[in-house]
């Protein structure tokens, strides 16, 4: 692939004043993204990464401070968009699905209604033709008896319908980027395979850059390309998904895997990896390496600023120790 | 990341619009203010014999539509002038702030007790109980509170007492629909049902586990009903089918000045602010009480 | 739906009819109806003649029953004070009060509602903090004294409108403000509350990640969704108001179905006063009924099944 990156984000940093303080939710994440790559942004709860995603969109709210040295898609600049021109990009060029589908779809209305909302605000066609084109979107994500669902209400529909409404409200035309933030952390187990295995498929078939949200090194195993660990509001290792499953050199990033079982490879009874230690507090300022409160290999060193290595044309992570590949951390 | 996003909504979300208007408008001063201005009114009420000095029943056809000290012609003797019939009108406001102040509270008390227990009884034993007490609500609303309410009166002649008793048996709706779903709230919670478990009398649980637990929203419906109750009485004394002259009610003082309003505005602006700053003063309590005890800000 | 439908209207008829009953048993509250028709001066066996006359010698359930049948039909018995019957009477005034609820209630969602929205938008805004101040203000001021205030400045100080009659449209521009003003801090407080809770809501984030402009998500996608318990308490508001008619149309001697039941009870003509309880309630119970409907109509959770 040596197409231009269709997405390109630098030193991106969101900041949210709260009563005590400023909390710095978000601190320099970089990383680039070609058409019909999946990009996982992989972090527990608290780490920034659906901030981010919210951020590209534009979405965030007004009270957050967003900045970023360059922030281009496809070209654009979107830190220099007029909020018109951000409104005219989302829902057409670039879309997102969100994690809850219970409540993200507008009990108010149909799903046909919202379905063609989507294409209306952006296509000049008519009423007839965004009922066509939800109906075949409708049997594009699965959604059996398409055109009676159209005139359903959100709540008449099972979460992985809805998701499955949402998806095919994204793909309403044809975006070049679809952000999936968590998007089947809400649901059943055997349900959230089927939507996976689905979003996967559109994005080959519709060949869309694709930012997946997770929390699920599984899922991330499975699908992505590229690979963003965060911790904390900070990128702490990025690659491609081999380099990172393979020779992963962050502590926090080691630890990570050594949470998932492996079949074959776990015997049975063996105890899994945890990371004890809680995320340390982002408001005010924060220095050095969030994650050495809980690292094993922390030292006084760690509280100054980190320098990011690169073991790789297509692997970085940050940390003050040279982590040789494969030793144990 | 969702929890996040959620503290942080949660940080950003504005506050209730009490709340709100608390800190911006009176810059967290409301309840206070509230307080302290209730607290004057109280004690004027009680001191009015010591504060008047003079009698607000006495007249004097000589002194009559003396104007207050701001404007020309008053007269030293009486500060806010005095009305029609020569009585001094700052005794008479002195005085009327315990007519409004009584039946505000012996209202509130008598409705809040009639519609705490059938608000707790409903939410704590549901079924039937619900049913009716659901039913007996719908039915109080539908009344028409000032028409019901001036009927009764001149049926039953317009005493103080009347007027309380059947403001009190009028206006326990609030009571009993926010007592009612107060309780469905707590009801099935852990201590209660802990409670339960031990054997604790029903009585015991509704007085010691369950009232304290609702009981800061009870509070705030006393101090919305006392204003209703003030603000009712002093409506239908304007009628003339409240208190009776020459009791000293606000809403007569309005009512009497009515007839000079052209001439005096100053005898129906007096009573008017007057009632206007008491309702004020409650309101802005139960609203700062409202803040104050929200669950979200204890502990 | 039907199902829905059907209970409401069960308990609505109900509701009437414990209505009914009280605003009836009023009559007996103060004691004999019938020398207090009669009068001071009468003797007994006056008194007598007129309970018989009056049918007051029959059981309680019986006359209420009388009643009721005779109310069903619309004939609610005769004036004591009018000498014309009650039906006539009510008929003749009722316009009035409905009109003055109407242009109350209307004066109050127009201003109220774009209010509460234009307050959710900007929280804490010199807007927010001007609607929150004004329903405050509204709150704590008496409607009576509201009027007459407007009074002596419109009317007497300004000389711009009539301070009582209703023989033209001026005459209720300001019994609408004082009536429309006691229904507004609650709707707009409502609306206000409603929307900044609907504004949180993740549908709002997904209509805007679809590129819709700001005031489509207001205004389709937020109010929509926020005015649904506004509706309920407009219809409650109206209900109150029509109650409420009895004092503004007393300052501004409005005459209408109000002040008749003001000179009414002034001069103890009760079956004037029962049959207007009895009204007055029945407009309340229409109102919530509609309001219900209208909500379930509103809310296809409740709607399509």
């Amino acid at each position: 692939m040596t197409t231009e990156p269709i997405l390109k984000v630098e030193n991106l940093t969101i900041d949210v004043p709260m009563a005590q303080g400023t909390l710095h939710a978000v601190r320099g994440i970089d990383f680039e993204l070609r058409r019909g790559e999946t990009l996982c942004i992989v972090g527990e709860s608290g780490s920034g990464k659906s901030l981010t995603s919210l951020a590209l969109m534009g979405l965030l709210p007004k009270k957050m401070r967003c900045k970023a040295a360059g922030l281009d898609f496809s070209g654009i600049d979107l830190q220099r968009q007029t909020p018109k021109a951000m409104r005219a990009l989302r829902g057409d060029r670039m879309a997102m699905i969100f994690q809850e589908p219970m409540t993200s779809l507008n009990p108010a209305y149909t799903i046909g209604d919202q379905l063609m909302e989507a294409l209306l605000l952006h296509r000049p066609v008519s009423k007839a033709e965004a009922r066509a084109r939800a109906i075949e979107l409708l049997g594009k994500v699965g959604i059996t008896a398409a055109e009676s669902r159209l005139g359903q209400y959100p709540h008449q529909l099972s979460g992985g319908l809805r998701q499955r409404v949402m998806i095919a409200m994204a793909l309403m035309c044809e975006p070049e980027l679809i952000i999936a933030d968590e998007p089947t952390t809400a649901l059943d187990v055997t349900i959230q395979a089927q939507i996976l295995r689905l979003l996967a498929d559109l994005q080959r078939e519709m060949n869309m850059a694709m930012i997946l949200v997770t929390h699920d090194l599984g899922v991330v195993a499975r699908i992505a390309d590229k690979v963003v660990v965060m911790y904390a509001g900070e990128v702490v290792e990025n690659g491609s998904a081999r380099e990172i499953f393979e020779n992963p050199r962050h502590p926090y990033t080691r630890g990570l895997l050594r949470c998932i079982p492996v079949p074959g490879k776990t015997k049975p009874g063996e105890h899994l990896g945890s990371i004890p230690g809680i995320v340390p507090s982002l408001i005010g300022k924060v220095e050095g390496c969030a994650f050495r409160s809980r690292c094993e290999v922390a030292e006084d060193a760690c509280s100054s600023p980190v320098p990011v290595r690169r073991p790789g044309t297509d692997h970085a992570y940050r940390c003050i120790h040279d982590i040789p590949e494969g030793a144990s951390a | 990341m969702a929890r996040t996003i959620e503290t942080v909504a949660e940080e950003l979300r504005a506050p209730s619009p009490a709340a709100i208007l608390r800190k911006r408008v009176f810059g967290h001063y409301g309840l206070v203010f509230g307080i302290a201005v209730l607290a004057v009114i109280v004690l004027i009420a009680l001191l009015a014999p010591l504060l008047a000095g003079h009698d607000p029943y006495a007249q004097d056809l000589v002194a009559r539509m003396k104007p207050p000290f701001w404007m020309e012609g008053s007269d030293p003797e009486h500060l806010l002038g005095t009305d029609h019939l020569g009585r001094d009108y700052l005794a008479r406001l002195l005085y009327g702030a315990r007519i409004s102040l009584s039946i505000g509270l012996f209202a509130a008390l008598i409705s809040g007790l009639i519609g705490t227990a059938m608000g707790v009884a409903a939410g704590y034993f549901g079924g039937r109980v619900d049913l009716v007490v659901t039913f007996l609500i719908n039915v109080r609303l539908a009344m028409p509170v000032v028409l019901v309410a001036l009927a009764v009166v001149a049926i039953l002649g317009g005493s103080l007492q009347v007027v309380v008793c059947v403001l009190g048996l009028l206006l326990w709706d609030r009571f009993a629909v926010v007592m009612r779903s107060s309780v469905l709230q707590v009801r099935d919670l852990e201590y209660v049902n802990a409670a339960k478990a031990i054997g604790c009398s029903t009585r015991r649980i509704i007085l010691l586990e369950i009232m304290p637990n609702v009981v800061n929203n009870l509070i705030v419906v006393v101090t919305l009903e006392m204003a209703h109750a003030i603000l009712l009485e002093a409506a239908l004394s304007f009628l003339g089918l409240g208190v009776q002259p020459p009791t000293p009610s606000w809403g007569l003082m309005i009512s009497e000045g009515k007839q000079m309003m052209l001439f005096e505005p100053w005898l129906i602006a007096i009573p008017g602010v007057a009632l206007f700053v008491l309702v004020l003063a409650i309101n802005l309590l139960g609203d700062g009480l409202r803040d104050v005890t929200a669950p979200e800000n204890r502990g | 739906m039907l199902i829905f439908t059907l209970k409401r209207l069960g308990l609505a008829v109900l509701v009437t009819l414990t209505v009914s009953l009280l605003s009836f048993s009023l009559l007996f509250m103060s004691g004999d109806p019938a020398s207090a028709i009669a009068g001071e001066n009468a003797n007994a066996t006056d008194i007598e003649a007129i309970r018989v006359l009056y049918g007051f010698d029959r059981p309680f359930m019986v006359q209420y029953v009388d009643w009721l049948t005779g109310a069903l039909a619309g004939d609610f018995g005769q004036s004591y004070y009018f000498k014309l019957p009650v039906s006539t009477l009510i008929a003749d005034r009722l316009s009035t009060t409905m009109l003055l609820g109407v242009c109350g209630i209307s004066f109050a969602l127009v201003t109220a509602i774009p209010l509460g929205v234009l307050a959710a938008m900007r929280p804490n805004s010199l807007i927010d903090r001007g609607a929150l101040f004004l329903s405050v203000m509204g709150q704590a001021m008496p409607s009576f004294w509201f009027g007459l205030v407007l009074i002596v400045i419109f009317s007497i100080q300004l000389g711009w409108l009539p301070p009582s009659g209703s023989s033209s449209w001026k005459h209720f521009i300001m019994p609408t403000i004082v009536l429309g003003y006691y229904a507004m801090p609650a709707i707009m407080r409502l609306t206000r509350a409603g929307m900044l809770e609907v504004l949180n809501a993740d549908y709002i984030r997904t209509a805007r990640a679809k590129g819709a402009s700001e005031t489509r998500v207001m205004f389709k996608h937020a109010l929509r969704n926020a005015v649904v318990p506004v509706v309920s308490l407009a219809a409650v508001q109206m209900g109150f108001m029509l109650g409420g008619s009895i004092v503004v149309e007393s300052i501004f001697a409005l005459h209408g179905a109000g002040y008749l039941a003001w000179e009414s009870i002034s001069r103890n003509d009760l079956p004037t006063v029962q049959a207007l309880i009895l009204i007055f309630s029945c407009f309340y119970i229409v109102f919530t009924f509609l309001s219900d409907l209208a909500n379930a109509w509103l809310d296809p959770r409740i709607r399509v099944g």
